[in-house]
């Protein structure tokens, strides 16, 4: 194992010079920065997230977890008041490691109040246009990326026909899938997603209700969520919701996700009271947006590999 | 029988697939932010040799095989099997004919090359990338003739036909590239 960095210090550099535009971007912009635990009492639902657990006190037996995500910690902030709020900060997941994956990442998220998910791609269409130097961002709806690319319509195509055109698509899969949202992102993580942002960033808004996550249902249209994500150069690069602000209801998700939990032979997760307590107590109308920080260094420097852009990435830890 | 995780799985490991022995080009870990983590495999058949790509989850495993590659010496052929003998150990294999496959083009007695085996079993010859061989026919060569301006069919003493340059005669030794069965320059003396 080699003591040296996995980056260079040229990328490091460059880095440094993202983190000051983006502080930069947010400070014109009346948003704060603040800071949010990143050890946990608990930890996300998400049937594919996994939590890296954590000790706190010896001799004690309970569970904490390092957080996945900031997502809980800055809707408890919104709610009490604190505006728009903006954080850069370590997550973790257990398992992930690839091209575009390390246990330990940089986040960068951020809360607006009062904009809906269009009115957040618009920022987010700016900041990527201060950082990558890219053209405006082109913007399509789940439904239409999938008729574009694959001749379907994703809200309504059968389980069969996925597999089908996987297949045609010399997509080989050595596993049973038998749920429609798998397979929606197995073509788009396989096959669309490569396609996409390659001359300008795309978002893709107006996800399937099924993979709503914390993302509020459209009023007019319940079949589809008021999610989106950016691609930049065949790279997944953010995830964005108007953000869901009924409690009630988010617990209904939370215990659908622990119920698939099961399913899937993971670790049960107690949910985030605290979190629910916020909601109930109040969240304002706000769109909220995560951003892989190094993955953006990635495309900033032509980086192929997350490690090209991490000092040590978990090899070297 | 063991078995390796998707997610430990790296380049050059081998594995089980479809009953035959494979060997890891490459494993792609794809997993979208919110949804289910796969690995994208990539590998070639040790057999066949084709390369094929499939798409497991990321928690599920695979059985690995038993596969080594040895030093080997050439022995001889008679007629129905090759006869191998490895450098280290003089532990004899023999290997049918239509297993050689294209290493007899280049392999005379004596030569040596690699082994793969499975389960102690051979399933792939592999000659060395350069191998020197003597042509035993071909038109007569153009004396002086050294701009290797041209080319002509030349059969060598293993029986491979390969392109020469017309200045070539028989009886002399050639290099040849086993990788892509081309004539690459006369062995110097």
């Amino acid at each position: 194992m080699s003591w040296q960095p996995s980056a260079s210090i040229n990328n490091l550099r460059e880095r440094a010079q993202i983190l000051k535009k983006i502080r930069g971007f947010f400070a014109s912009r009346d948003v704060l920065e603040v800071e949010t635990p990143l050890l946990c009492s608990t930890s996300v639902t998400a049937p594919h997230i996994l939590s890296i657990p954590a000790f706190l006190q010896s001799g004690k037996s309970k569970i904490h977890y390092l957080q996945t995500s900031p997502e809980y910690a800055m809707k408890r902030l919104l709610a009490a008041g604190s505006g728009s709020i903006y954080q850069i900060t370590k997550a973790f997941r257990l398992d992930e490691k690839g091209l575009l994956h390390n246990p330990e990442f940089t986040m960068l998220e951020w809360y607006r109040l009062n904009f809906n998910h269009h009115d957040l791609m618009d920022e987010m269409d700016e900041l990527l246009q201060l950082v990558l130097n890219t053209k405006a961002a082109e913007r399509k709806s789940y439904a239409e990326i999938f008729t574009d690319y694959l001749n379907i319509n994703p809200h309504s195509v059968s389980v069969a026909e996925l597999k089908k055109i996987a297949e045609q698509n010399n997509i080989q899969v050595v596993a049973s899938i038998t749920d429609r949202d798998t397979w929606l992102q197995l073509l788009l993580s396989h096959y669309i997603e490569p396609q996409l942002g390659k001359d300008t960033p795309c978002f893709i808004y107006d996800f399937p209700a099924s993979q709503a996550a914390l993302a509020r249902l459209q009023p007019d249209n319940p079949d589809v969520a008021s999610r989106f994500e950016v691609y930049v150069k065949g790279i997944e690069l953010a995830n964005g919701f108007h953000e869901l602000q009924n409690a009630g209801e988010q617990r209904k998700r939370f215990e659908n996700d622990r119920i698939e939990r099961k399913t899937l032979n993971q670790p049960d997760m107690p949910i985030d009271e605290l979190f629910l307590s916020a909601l109930t107590h109040g969240l304002p109308d706000c769109s909220g947006v995560a951003l892989g920080l190094d993955r953006l260094a990635m495309l900033a420097t032509g980086s192929g590999k997350i490690e090209d852009v991490l000092s040590f990435d978990f090899e070297r830890i | 029988m063991s078995f390796i995780g998707l997610n430990e799985i790296r380049s050059g490991i081998k594995l089980i697939i479809d009953n035959d022995p494979c060997v890891v080009v490459d494993n792609v870990f794809v997993k979208p932010g919110k949804g289910q983590a796969f690995n994208r495999l990539k590998f070639r058949n040790l057999k066949t040799g084709r390369v094929i790509e499939r798409t497991y989850k990321s928690g599920d495993s695979i059985q690995t095989a038993d596969v080594v590659e040895i030093d080997a010496q050439f022995l001889y052929g008679d007629g129905n099997e090759w006869h191998f003998m490895a450098i280290e150990t003089f532990e004899q294999y023999g290997v049918h004919e239509t297993e050689v496959a294209d290493a007899k083009l280049w392999l005379k007695e004596q030569s040596e090359c690699k082994i793969t085996l499975w389960n102690n079993t051979p399933i792939l010859i592999d000659p060395p990338t350069f191998v020197f061989l003597k042509v035993v026919e071909t038109d007569p060569g153009l004396k002086g003739d050294t701009s290797g301006g041209g080319s002509k069919p030349a059969k060598l003493e293993t029986g491979a036909v390969v392109r020469v340059p017309l200045f070539i005669q028989e009886e002399e030794v050639l290099k040849i590239d086993t990788r892509t069965g081309e004539y690459v320059s006369r062995a110097k003396e």
